[in-house]
């Protein structure tokens, strides 16, 4: 008898694998899908070679002066002789160390943080909370130490921004919790003063509260006793900010089941201990998305006290392109600015969804 | 709303004003006793104040402040510099946060008389004009009847033009843009026959041109705008003493002095040199100051040519010619009374 013996399989038709396959059902599927492909395409010819041709191929790098501009293309020479003034802002340079010290001290500290065997992680996060704060201060504002004093009015540039949002995103997610808190809270005082706080902070735009801040503020004050201009945005930051803040957290304990807030009462805990133990844990890794959402919407709302002239990375590189040696070089300031903004923002983005990953526990919806 | 914000605005700055006037020469005492000039600046505006390379605040309004801490303190280094945007400007002043403002303001009878405020003199004459190509073949605004115009919307500039326009019986088509940017770009693009701003301004704009040379400003100017430095009421000590820093500018120049020279002219026998010089007199007695104060400030920041010219004029990326800012016997308008 023979035996049967089944023609081998014939290759998949060369129309469904490999670079053709993958063309013909991700571009071309239908007519509107390959006139959308080339439409798309187009656009792309259009704009991507002039980008690359201005911003790498016709750019000039090196140079001191706007002499060295004259290939026709991004003039980053303009960028390189103001890099320090961008990321130091206005800060004397034999100061710089100070700056560069301050937040190599702060990667330092935050190290341990993400290995995951360093046992005193509470006791090293405190000590970054509390006893930073009081080092850096004192190495950007000096005055003590045999530090040259340098007054807030010359901080600026990328330092500045890293200041207002670490501080704004710092502050303002315990202000927040407490906040949200406070709002689900049955005590009717400390309730009403958390739904007062967060409508009244939610209902004004950050701009309105920069510029109450520094133009107001001072009118109200007694003759004489002016507070610090960075110190009155930066407060205004944190009051805004905490109140997104506590709706945000707000929506994660809504989201935790009733069973869960009497299982804590049911083990005897007291309040915070149950909130601390039980509800805040579960409630902030839901909202870990809308945490960070917040935070890099603060990052970028920084950028709004150049309205009030502080000079953060945007405010100075609008200062730069006034300097009459370079007029003319605008794009190539707000390209660097914007790059410096991205890899900020999408870093923040990455470890926000690292984060989740390593928090997830099964429990997600 | 805003009326009402405007209302307390005004109301809380005439309060602090009032309580300001009780104590007169409070701002000279303390600028005095702490050892510098606090001077309000702009944020950044070519030419007038912005910040080098190196971080130092340059530009003529900046070298009023400069002027102003040669003459009290010989050293033109003594000021700090509060970056203000224009809303912020005026508060600062009056909160005492700054001694003095040097912020290209133009000087108005609102706010010389609302806001508790006083205009010390005119550093810069400035005033609407025009800018248009080379190749056009206009010599003057007033060939311009039918051109289409590059203009920043929301300004008074859009006001100004129209009112010249009626006023001479001439028609225009107005095209206005947001941003300085896109008023440069669409006028290098041939979209408008001419571009009107501040004669200051149209300088910086005309720089970001691909080729400056090809375009020119008309010598009319349709607009004032005295520009200079403010105080706040209620020192008049000081007051005078900003004042008489930028009249010492402009005698200084009259007289040929510079920084240059300033050493060999003490040798001078004319007696107007030697009474800015403060070798003959009333000297600094007047202003409460040193003797040497007009000196001081001739050596560290020089006369007022010599600002101009390092600041917007042929030394400076601006080039903008002296016009109306030339003295009063050159055919301008700066004119100061005599030191004697």
């Amino acid at each position: 008898m023979k035996e049967h013996v089944p023609h081998p399989d014939l290759p998949p038709p060369i129309s469904n694998v490999g670079v053709i396959g993958w063309l013909r059902s991700n571009l071309f599927s239908s007519w509107l899908n390959t006139g959308l492909t080339l439409l798309a395409s187009y656009l792309i010819y259009l704009s991507v070679p002039p980008l690359i041709d201005w911003a790498f191929l016709r750019a000039d790098w090196f140079g001191d002066s706007r002499d060295a501009c004259n290939s026709g293309g991004a003039c980053w020479v303009f960028v390189n002789v103001r890099f320090d003034q961008f990321m130091y802002g206005l800060y004397p340079a034999a100061g710089y160390w100070r700056i560069n010290l301050a937040f190599g001290l702060l990667v330092l500290l935050a190290i341990p943080l993400f290995i995951e065997r360093f046992n005193h992680k509470g006791l090293l996060a405190a000590a970054i909370l509390f006893l930073y704060p009081v080092i850096a201060f004192q190495l950007f504002a000096g005055g003590s130490f045999g530090l040259e004093p340098v007054e807030t009015t010359k901080w600026g540039g990328l330092t500045l921004t890293l200041i207002l949002s670490g501080v704004g995103i710092v502050a303002s997610l315990p202000i927040g919790i407490i906040l949200a808190l406070g709002r689900r809270s049955e005590m009717p005082i400390v309730k009403s003063v958390s739904v007062v706080f967060i409508e009244f902070w939610r209902g004004v735009p950050l701009i309105t509260v920069l510029f109450m801040a520094s133009v107001m503020l001072p009118l109200f004050l007694a003759e004489g006793s002016h507070f610090d201009k960075l110190l009155r945005a930066m407060i205004g930051i944190v009051l805004f900010q905490s109140a997104y803040m506590a709706e945000v957290v707000r929506g994660g304990l809504a989201a935790i089941p009733k069973g869960q807030y009497e299982a804590a009462e049911a083990l005897g805990l007291n309040y915070w201990k149950s909130m601390g133990l039980i509800i805040l844990p579960q409630a902030l890794k839901l909202v870990i998305p809308g945490i960070v959402n917040t935070f890099i919407a603060l990052f970028k709302d920084t950028t709004l006290v150049l309205i009030i002239g502080l000079f953060d990375l945007l405010g100075m590189v609008q200062t730069a392109i006034t300097d009459s040696n370079w007029l003319g070089f605008s794009i190539e300031g707000y390209v660097f600015a914007a790059l410096i903004f991205w890899i900020f923002c999408f870093s923040m983005s990455r470890y926000s969804q690292a984060l989740e990953r390593k928090l997830h526990t099964g429990h997600a919806r | 709303m805003m009326k009402r914000i405007h209302a307390v605005a005004t109301a809380a700055v005439l309060f602090t004003a009032a309580t300001t006037t009780a104590q007169a020469g409070a701002t000279f005492d303390a600028v005095k006793s702490k050892g510098f000039v606090q001077c309000g600046v702009s944020t950044g505006l070519a030419g007038f104040s912005s910040a080098d390379d190196k971080g130092n605040w340059t530009g003529l309004d900046v070298d009023i402040c400069r002027a102003v801490a040669a003459a009290v303190f010989g050293d033109a280094e003594k000021v700090k510099y509060t970056p203000l945007t224009a809303k912020e400007r005026f508060t600062a002043l009056q909160s005492g946060e700054i001694d003095m403002l040097s912020r290209n303001t133009t000087w108005t009878l609102t706010r010389d008389t609302s806001l508790g405020l006083n205009f010390a003199g005119v550093n810069y004459y400035d005033g609407q004009g025009f800018l248009v190509a080379k190749n056009l073949g206009v010599k003057s605004a007033m060939e311009l009847d039918g051109a289409s115009f590059c203009i920043q919307a929301g300004t008074t500039t859009e006001l100004n033009l129209a009112d010249y326009f009626r006023a001479n019986k001439l028609s225009y088509t107005p095209i206005t843009f947001d941003k300085s940017d896109e008023t440069v770009k669409a006028f290098e693009a041939g979209r408008c026959d001419a571009l009107t701003s501040d004669q200051s301004q149209l300088y910086a704009l005309r720089i970001q041109l691909k080729n400056p040379e090809s375009a020119m400003v008309l010598p009319e100017v349709i607009s004032k705008e005295p520009l200079g430095p403010v105080v706040a009421q209620g020192d008049d000590e000081w007051f005078n003493v900003v004042r008489w820093s930028l009249f010492a500018m402009l005698n200084a120049e009259e007289l040929g002095i510079n920084s240059g020279n300033v050493d060999a002219m003490m040798e001078s026998k004319d007696p107007n040199v030697r009474r800015v010089l403060g070798l003959e007199g009333i000297k600094g007695s007047g202003l409460g100051l040193d003797d040497a104060w007009a000196a001081n400030i001739i050596r560290g920041v020089g006369n007022y040519a010599e600002a101009f010219e390092r600041n917007v004029g042929m030394g400076s990326p601006l080039k903008i010619a002296r016009g109306q800012n030339a003295l009063w016997n050159k055919g301008g308008l700066q004119y100061a009374p005599p030191i004697r």
